[in-house]
Formats: structure tokens, C-alpha cells, sequence
């Protein structure tokens, strides 16, 4: 066990008769996945040296449903939505905050229309905010003049055309920020979307992921920066295909930020 | 007597026109065969979209190449249209260059069409050869084998040639104008034609006429004609593009749409008070059908898409599926639902309208499994098209339909999907242990 972290569950804030600032939405992925974990962890890590006021739903929290909706099973999704939305609901949930932008997706743009209606921030949105309001400052030694290129998560640009959030927390770190030759709008996807990391691929001559990293590589990165915990598993992997493990890391912005402060 | 050319072409003009008219109201009865969709919501953003995206061709210049050609081309298509009210009114009334009286307004609108027919054949080669020489890798793959690529390469000739044709009668006029040739008005300014008019230099006055009739009447039947070919081709995007872009999603790209009738079914299993063991109401309706296996089962507007696709492959050079050599392809499954949907087309046309099952659908038959699975949702087609299609859409309702009315996931989304059911997560983890990361 590393540091100790501080975190509380909504059922907490309510036993204390008090409201959060903002529910951290943890995922699936973010609660379970060992690699994924370690994301969460540090973006608590920033939450805490902020002294952000924040809940998770603990155990209360269930998954999202993206990962059927993806798949056709709408009715899966359909369920888990309305049950996770009787829940926020019932904490009066306003905002919320995640590191994985399938959940950030899902939640601000598909549980509405089912009656759930919340000010979602992807967790490289709401860093930038706690940068901008001056309740986080960063050390900015760590990763300088390291060169970093950010895989945009399909969920998060094209999607939800959030673009600027990260690029501009990582810039914050004084690192050297190289753009791959197709980024933004026209980034490749890392290849675990639409249920994909759930599944092998299909039959064809590559796997996505290993051609996104070869992008991502051609940048000749020190770091491949990443927002969310599924490209973060891709573009390892990735790096796997192309034995680059030794000489380059794929790491979540909010361990990027975490480590700088 | 004298009247027996104007007699002609109007007869031809309402043969043509008629025809044109006929098989619109074909491709507007096969659109309304899919379900309907409120699109009616954000007009002035609509308009917007329409004026920027297909109007300002916006999106075709990300590709700056092509972009600019295909400026060129649409362009001149515009503005060269305005000679074809010219030539219209010009055969009805049996006048020659009725807007000739228009004088400097006159020579500048000649000279700039001759300018840009001279562009188009430019670009219309080029475009050649990046479809036949050059073969850029969007326009060879398997999708594109037969009908596909002859009908690319259709378009560019009759292009062409019209274009040619229009070069071809001007200099033929302007030459006859500078014989004084009766009946040919002085007017129009011929920056290209007066030089193919040196290849006229020494005929006689009763051939010029003879080339400039010709190419006058070819030129403008060949116009009825291609206006008719419209409905048969990918071209159909020169009319379509503008409704496409009209009702093309407005929400963010990540945002899929919830399913009523599963949102009420839910509703009523997550209802305490509701009765699981009721019987359904005589008068209740038929139970809807999850997602789609036929073209029937997708909305108009995705049928709309399908027609509008003129095939460019934008998508499928963006989709990372098929970057890495799966089945997948975006335009394909454009392609196929626009096949579908003129087979059914053909069916009720058969039928006197009524729809006979000829046992085949869109899934399988047309659409594979395996293209649908190897979708990740990307949304890089979606944002690759010039003319808002979304095949996205598609291959989601189409994995609803297998999903919901089949149950014929892949086994490994089908472990993921019980696990959600089970224990609140893709992965067999238990939902109390939710909160173990904290403390690892």
C-alpha cells in the first residue's frame, strides 16, 4: 500500500447531513481493473492535496451500462441506467466528475433522456479547473523537457469534442507536448471502444492498437499521455507489440499531474 | 415546319423532366419506408449546418486535394446551370442567346463558364486519374468492384463530354458570329472557344451551323439525360447532400439514442406496483422490435443517408477496422442498405405496392456479423463525412437486433453482459469490493 488516501462515500456525507462538491464517478474499470486502479488513486491523490470536498458512491455504485449500450443491449443499459439514476437522484447528485470518458459519455449525453440530469466533467476538464482556480499548483520539474504526445480518447474528442482539457493540464507540466500527425478530430481510435476490449478482433492483418501506438511512436515519445483507462490497457499493450516498454510509458494525465505535485 | 425543332425539344424536355419526376417520387417512397424520426427540432442550426457543410462544402476540404477539386467541379455545375436556362428558354422559343441583350453582364457570363468548363475538364481528369491510375486505395477496395467503379467513371465522361460539348457549340457560334452568319447574334465572350475556333477557320457557313446545332442539341439532352441517371448512381449526393446535411444529427457524436420501447419496458419491470404476471391488454399493440435486421426497421433519415452516399470512402479510409484489414467497411454499409432498400423498392413496384418477402434481409444477407462486431464505435466515419451520413448508427441498430431479438452476441460480450446483469461490472468482481482500490 502506498499513501493513504482520503475518501468518503455519499452514504457518509449524508449520515454528516452534508453535500460534496462533486461525486467522483470511479467506473468499473476505475474499481476494479489493477492497471486502472492505479488511475483512480491518483486523481484522489490531486482531490485530496486540493482538498476537494469530494464522494464516490462506494459499493452503491454499479456500472454505467455504456459497455452494453455499445453492444446493442439496450436493455442492459437501460436498466443499469434508470438504477444508477435512482441512486444520484436520491443524493440529489448536481455534478460529477470521472476518469473514464465512456462513463463521462454515457452520463451527460444518454441519462438524461431516462431522467438522470448532471453537470458531468471528464477528470482532465475538472483538473484544468482546480489549476485555473489556483486550489492545485504544480511543481513542473518532473517532466521537463521530457517529450509527451496525448492519445485523445474517441469518447472524449470526437464524441464530446473535449480537446483542449488535457492538452492544456499537460502543457502545466512543462513537459514538451508532441502531437501525433493524426490527432484531435482525426485520432485513431485505440481500438477498445464499441465493446471491443470485452472481445477478440476480428480477423484482419493488425490489431488497432498496435497501429495507434505506432502512431503515437513516430512522435518518439518518452511518455504516451492518455484520459482514459481502456486506451491506457490499448496503447500498453501496445507498446508491448512494439518492445518499447523499456524506453517509453503509457500514463493517465492524472498520474502525470499526481507525480508533479 | 418552322416549329418542329421547338416542338421537339419541349417534348423532350417533358419526357425528361417527367422521367426525372417519376423516379423521385420512387426514391421518396422508398425513404418513407423507414420508421419515422422527430427531426423537426433546431431549425435555425439546421439551416446553418445545411449552408455550411453542403452549400459551403466545408468538410470535403479536410482532404485539401480533392476538396479543391471538387469545388471546381460543384462550382461549375452551379454556375454553368445558368447557360442551361439559356438554352432551355432559347429551344422552347426557338431564339438563340435570349439573354444576349443583357451585353457586358452577358460577355462576362459567358466568358467565366468557358473558364470554368476548362476547369472541370481539368478537374474531371484529374479525378480520373486518381480513381484509374494513381488508384488511391478508397476507390479500389472490394466494395468497389463492378457497378461501383463503372459508375464513378460514368460520371467523369458525361461530364466531360458535356463540357466539350459547351466549348464546342460556342466556338462553332463564335466563329458563325464572325462570318455574320444570320440568326447568330454578336454576343458572349469566348476566352477558350475562339481557339477552338481556329480549327473551324475554313468552313463553310452551313457546317458551322450543322457543329453548333449538334453540339447544342447533344449538349442538352445529354443534360436531361444525366439528370436522369441521377437516380440509377452514387450522384444522387448533388440533390440529397442538401436534405442530408439538413437533418443530420445534431447531438454530440458520443450520444446514441435511448430506445422508448425499452425505456417503457423497463419502466414497468423496475415498477413495484406493476403486476409481472398480467396479461397484456386485448388492445395492446404488437411488442416493437429491437433494432434492425431489414431496411424497414432503420428510420427515414438513415435511409436517406444511404442514398445520399456517393461512395467517396472517407469513411473507410478513417475506420480503423478496416485500416487494420477487417470486413468492416463504413461504405459499405451504406452501399448495402441503399441495395436493400431499391430491392424492396422493387418489390412493392412488382406488387402494386404491397411488400412481398423474397426471404432475404439486410443482416446476412447483405450485411455480415462479422462487419458489424468489428466496429469500435469510433465515430471516425461519422466524422469523415462530407455530407453528415451516419453508418454508425446503422451498424448499432443492427448489433440491437442481434443483441435484443436474437441473442447472438459474441460469447465474450455475452459473459461481459451477464456479468453487468450479475454483479454491476463487465468483470466477475464483486459489487461490495467496489471500493477495495482505496486502500491497495
Amino acid at each position: 500500500m502506498s499513501e493513504a488516501l482520503t475518501v468518503k462515500t455519499m452514504e457518509e456525507f449524508m449520515a454528516e447531513g452534508k453535500q460534496p462538491e462533486i461525486l467522483f464517478w470511479v467506473g468499473s474499470a476505475g474499481s476494479y481493473d489493477d492497471r486502472a486502479k492505479k488511475i483512480s488513486r491518483a486523481f484522489v491523490k490531486i482531490l485530496n492535496k486540493a482538498n476537494v470536498d469530494f464522494a464516490v458512491l462506494g459499493p452503491e455504485e454499479s456500472c454505467t451500462g455504456d459497455v452494453a449500450k455499445r453492444a446493442g443491449n439496450e436493455f442492459l443499459f437501460q436498466m443499469q441506467a434508470m438504477m444508477n439514476i435512482e441512486i444520484l437522484n436520491g443524493y440529489e447528485i448536481k455534478r460529477i466528475v470521472t476518469c473514464d470518458p465512456h462513463s463521462f459519455n454515457t452520463l451527460k449525453n444518454e441519462y438524461p433522456g431516462l431522467g438522470g440530469n448532471y453537470e458531468v466533467v471528464h477528470h482532465t476538464q475538472y483538473i484544468k479547473e482546480l489549476l485555473d482556480d489556483g486550489r492545485l499548483s504544480l511543481e513542473g520539474q518532473v517532466y521537463k523537457e521530457k517529450r509527451i504526445t496525448f492519445h485523445d480518447p474517441c469518447y472524449l474528442g470526437r464524441a464530446n469534442s473535449v480537446y483542449e482539457a488535457p492538452r492544456e493540464v499537460l502543457r502545466k507540466t512543462n513537459a514538451d507536448i508532441v502531437e501525433m500527425k493524426r490527432h484531435k478530430k482525426t485520432a485513431l481510435c485505440c481500438g477498445a471502444g464499441g465493446a471491443q476490449m470485452f472481445k477478440e478482433p476480428e480477423k484482419g492483418d493488425m490489431d488497432v492498437n498496435v497501429l495507434r501506438t505506432k502512431d503515437a511512436l513516430e512522435t518518439k515519445p518518452n511518455i504516451i499521455a492518455t484520459g482514459c483507462p481502456y486506451c491506457n490497457t490499448m496503447m500498453t499493450d501496445g507498446i508491448k507489440a512494439h518492445e518499447k516498454e523499456d524506453s517509453v510509458s503509457v500514463l493517465d494525465v492524472a498520474e502525470l499531474i499526481a507525480n508533479s505535485i | 415546319m418552322e416549329y418542329i425543332p421547338n416542338i421537339l425539344f419541349t417534348l423532350a424536355l417533358i419526357f425528361g423532366i417527367g422521367f426525372f419526376i417519376k423516379n423521385v417520387k420512387k426514391l421518396t417512397r422508398n425513404i418513407k419506408l423507414g420508421k419515422d424520426v422527430d427531426v423537426s427540432d433546431h431549425k435555425p442550426q439546421r439551416w446553418k449546418n445545411m449552408l455550411r457543410i453542403a452549400l459551403g462544402q466545408t468538410k470535403m476540404v479536410v482532404r485539401p486535394i480533392a476538396g479543391l477539386l471538387h469545388i471546381i467541379v460543384y462550382a461549375g455545375f452551379l454556375i454553368i446551370n445558368i447557360e442551361v436556362l439559356e438554352i432551355i428558354l432559347d429551344g422552347i422559343l426557338g431564339t438563340h442567346r435570349i439573354f444576349a441583350p443583357l451585353g457586358a453582364v452577358y460577355d462576362f457570363l459567358i466568358g467565366s463558364f468557358e473558364i470554368l468548363a476548362v476547369l472541370v475538364i481539368v478537374a474531371v481528369v484529374l479525378f480520373w486519374i486518381r480513381r484509374n491510375t494513381i488508384k488511391l486505395q478508397r476507390f479500389v477496395k472490394p466494395e468497389m468492384e463492378g457497378w461501383p467503379k463503372k459508375d464513378g467513371n460514368m460520371i467523369l465522361y458525361i461530364e466531360m463530354v458535356l463540357m466539350c460539348l459547351f466549348l464546342t457549340m460556342n466556338a462553332a457560334d463564335f466563329q458563325l458570329q464572325q462570318l455574320d452568319a444570320p440568326h447568330y447574334v454578336k454576343a458572349g465572350a469566348f476566352p477558350v472557344s475562339q481557339y477552338i475556333a481556329t480549327l473551324f477557320q475554313d468552313f463553310s457557313i452551313s457546317n458551322l451551323i450543322l457543329i453548333e446545332r449538334s453540339a447544342w442539341w447533344v449538349h442538352i439532352l445529354g443534360i436531361l439525360a444525366f439528370l436522369n441517371y441521377l437516380y440509377y448512381s452514387k450522384h444522387l449526393h448533388i440533390i440529397l447532400a442538401f436534405p442530408n446535411t439538413f437533418y443530420g444529427k445534431l447531438k454530440p457524436q458520443g450520444e446514441f439514442n435511448n430506445l422508448e420501447a425499452v425505456t417503457n419496458e423497463v419502466k414497468l419491470m423496475m415498477d413495484p406496483s406493476a403486476d409481472p404476471y398480467a396479461a397484456p391488454a386485448d388492445d395492446a399493440p404488437e411488442p416493437e422490435k429491437f433494432g434492425a435486421s431489414d431496411v424497414t426497421d432503420l428510420s427515414w433519415v438513415q435511409l436517406m443517408n444511404a442514398y445520399t452516399c456517393t461512395e467517396c470512402g472517407r469513411c473507410t479510409s478513417e475506420c480503423p477496422a478496416n485500416q487494420t484489414g477487417k470486413k468492416l467497411s463504413p461504405r459499405k454499409i451504406m452501399m448495402d442498405t441503399r441495395d436493400r432498400l431499391e430491392e424492396v423498392g422493387k418489390i412493392l413496384d412488382a406488387n402494386k405496392g404491397e411488400f412481398v418477402s423474397d426471404g432475404k434481409q439486410l443482416l446476412d444477407d447483405y450485411i455480415t456479423r462479422e462487419e458489424l462486431w468489428a466496429c469500435t464505435t469510433c465515430n471516425a466515419c461519422v466524422q469523415a463525412c462530407p455530407v453528415s451520413i451516419d453508418p454508425l448508427s446503422i451498424i448499432v441498430e443492427m448489433r440491437r437486433y442481434l443483441v435484443m431479438e436474437q441473442s447472438a452476441a459474441p460469447t465474450e460480450l455475452n459473459n461481459m453482459m451477464s456479468n453487468i446483469e450479475n454483479n454491476g461490472a463487465p468483470w466477475p468482481y464483486n459489487q461490495m469490493d467496489r471500493l477495495n482500490w482505496v486502500n491497495e
